[in-house]
């Protein structure tokens, strides 16, 4: 009887020691993100009581390192934005259509190849991809694309585009094979062709996890470093022209991380700042993308 | 048996040799600029392999980096790539550290265009401070702008990032004010980012140390410069091992020094690295792609070496009106 209760306690203890443990371990992920928004909002705020804000959100000049400073964000933002569309273009009707081909209609058999190929460009550590895009990608471009500077928006633009299209084509592909099988057989009772039901019935019955996809490649897009720290130049410069050099948000936050500017200075804090935007649009962009997941998972559960 | 006997008392016997010429065992530490480290990296690297025992520990904190942990008494030899400044030479009397300040080379900065520009082949020095000046930024946008001759395309500028020495002295010689430069270019600390901005870009202008221009001759092409001062060379002058030392290449070039302290000096392994530094450097700094002094300089740097005479020739200044050999003998 003694022996058993002993051996009760002994493991409720175990099992309160082992809960505890993986409380710790799951707070931890949620502590660390915290720390590091607590670490961004502290410093953006001690870089907005220099800065005002609306200096920080219209200016059209960044010149934070130099002589005569300019604190507006527009160049680095449009810069960001120029190299995600153009990623957007290139990485979202391939994604899809690939995606289409996949589940509507490939084989098992290809099916079983093109998807390790696509994940192992998912896996290509993107500082090759940036050297690929600056040394292979540009001088190609360039021999048919009089203009086109060394470093530009176009080439990160197109190589980053490759490196999301996996990202894109699986979350696209995974939305269409979740749609009922009826919702086709119906399509084909109907009389549909294989495209008609792929087109008409299958991808709009999906829309929203595609679209889901799709504002999670712009966030990846959005927030990818070294392909823009390497191929698309230094100069914060508000322009849509995609042939010269630009930097980005990102290359910004490298290149004062890279030099020696002082801890604590204003310069310093420009890349919390920047980090800030970064991390607002990003974590938006995924809130969106999580929602319209959400509302797609809903309609076919 | 005999044979290795006799070869392990002949490598003891070398090795008595060479201490006894002076080197003897300890550590060596040089820090400072980032344009020099490459000239002391290649002299220690030969100073070691000759005094193996020996050990120099060469960094590049950069040159106000260096002079700082110098006159905190923290290393040997400081490297620069301008003269001290009166805060340091203040710092360094304060800790009560005296040195020596030895020219070792020059270098010079090079003003480049992509191969396939036809128009841009020599520019003055107004005309690229009108280019670099921070008044430039946003308005100095298009070659025409420049010299109404050239064509009406748009400049891409690519230059030293604000930490480099080669940013406060091409802002200073040019702009004339230490780190007044405009801000819209494509900045970069790493040099072959600008010789692969350079290259790729037929409206690219950009600048940086002449020992880069000479590893990518083929993909660059040089600017003449013209600092208007007919005394020392006529019109526009391209850099060059020539121009840079015989100071016609004007106002772009200049010495780089190392600052071996006095007390570091008492121990043999120090002093015996600093002369190889005097009197074996010139190849090693040749090699390297910097420009070794002339045998007249070479001399009176020696000299000065010989006489451990201290404190600096510049008082202050980051350069000087005068020729190296007229400070040197002043």
């Amino acid at each position: 009887m003694m022996s058993r209760s002993m051996r009760g306690r002994a493991r409720r203890l175990t099992e309160f020691v082992i809960e505890r443990l993986l409380f710790v371990c799951a707070a931890g992920s949620i502590l660390v993100t915290a720390g590091i928004i607590l670490v961004l909002a502290f410093e953006t705020f001690e870089f907005l009581r220099e800065v005002p804000i609306t200096e920080f959100l219209f200016g059209t000049v960044w010149t934070p390192l130099f002589s005569d400073k300019h604190f507006g964000i527009l160049p680095l933002a449009a810069g960001t934005l120029l190299i995600a569309s153009i990623a957007m273009i290139v990485a979202l009707p391939s994604g899809l259509l690939t995606a289409i081909y996949l589940s509507e209609y490939a084989p098992p058999g290809i099916r079983r190849i093109v998807r390790p190929t696509m994940e192992v460009l998912a896996g290509v550590p993107t500082v090759v991809y940036g050297y690929f895009a600056l040394l292979f990608v540009t001088p190609i471009l360039q021999s048919f694309l009089p203009g086109l500077s060394g470093f530009n928006a176009l080439t990160p633009g197109i190589v980053m585009g490759i490196m999301i299209l996996p990202l894109v084509s699986s979350l696209s592909e995974d939305a269409l094979r979740s749609v009922p099988n009826g919702l086709r057989e119906g399509a084909y009772a109907l009389g549909a062709t294989r495209m008609q039901a792929a087109l008409r019935v299958v991808v709009p019955a999906a829309l929203s996890g595609i679209s889901a996809a799709a504002v999670l490649a712009v966030s990846r897009a959005i927030g990818e470093t070294m392909i823009v720290a390497i191929a698309a130049g230094q100069q914060p410069r508000l322009t849509l022209d995609p042939r010269v050099p630009i930097e980005a948000m990102t290359a910004y936050i490298v290149q004062v991380a890279l030099g020696d500017t002082p801890a604590g200075s204003l310069e310093y804090r420009t890349i919390f700042a920047v980090g800030m935007m970064l991390f607002i649009s990003t974590f938006t962009l995924n809130l969106i993308s999580n929602w319209l997941r959400e509302r797609f998972r809903e309609e076919y559960a | 048996m005999i044979v290795i006997l006799a070869l392990g008392l002949s490598a003891c016997g070398g090795d008595a040799n060479r201490s006894s010429t002076g080197a003897g065992s300890g550590v060596i530490t040089a820090d400072g600029s980032s344009t020099v480290f490459p000239a002391t990296e290649a002299i220690a690297e030969e100073f070691q392999k000759a005094n193996p025992g020996t050990r120099v520990t060469v960094g590049s904190s950069g040159t106000s980096g260096g002079f700082q942990k110098f006159c905190r008494n923290e290393i040997d030899i400081s490297d620069a790539s301008r003269p001290i400044r009166s805060s340091e030479v203040d710092a360094c009397k304060a800790a009560g550290i005296e040195y020596i300040e030895l020219p070792v080379a020059y270098d010079g900065l090079a003003v480049v265009v992509n191969p396939k520009n036809t128009w841009a082949t020599s520019m003055t020095v107004a005309e690229l401070k009108k280019m670099w000046e921070p008044a430039a930024q946003g308005k100095i946008m298009r070659w025409n702008q420049i010299r109404s001759d050239w064509p009406d395309r748009e400049i891409h500028l690519f230059g030293a990032g604000v930490d480099s020495g080669t940013f406060d002295y091409f802002t200073e010689v040019i702009n004339g004010k230490t780190d007044a430069s405009r801000g819209d270019y494509t900045s970069s600390e790493d040099d072959n980012v600008i010789v692969q901005g350079v290259s790729g870009d037929e409206n690219a202008l950009g600048y940086f140390g002449f020992a880069y221009y000479e590893q990518n001759k083929d993909k660059l092409k040089l600017v003449g410069v013209d600092d208007g001062d007919d005394a020392n060379g006529k019109g526009p002058i391209l850099p060059s091992p020539e121009t840079v030392k015989d100071g016609t290449y004007r106002p772009l070039s200049r010495p780089i020094f190392i600052y071996p302290k006095l007390q570091s000096l008492e121990r043999p392994e120090v002093n015996s690295f600093v002369e190889f530094y005097v009197m074996k450097g010139a190849p090693l700094i040749r090699e390297v792609g910097y420009i070794p002094l002339s045998d007249r300089e070479y001399e009176l740097v020696r000299a000065r070496f010989k006489e451990r005479k201290t404190g600096s020739m510049f008082s202050g200044e980051a350069h000087s009106q005068m020729t190296l050999e007229q400070l040197l003998t002043r």
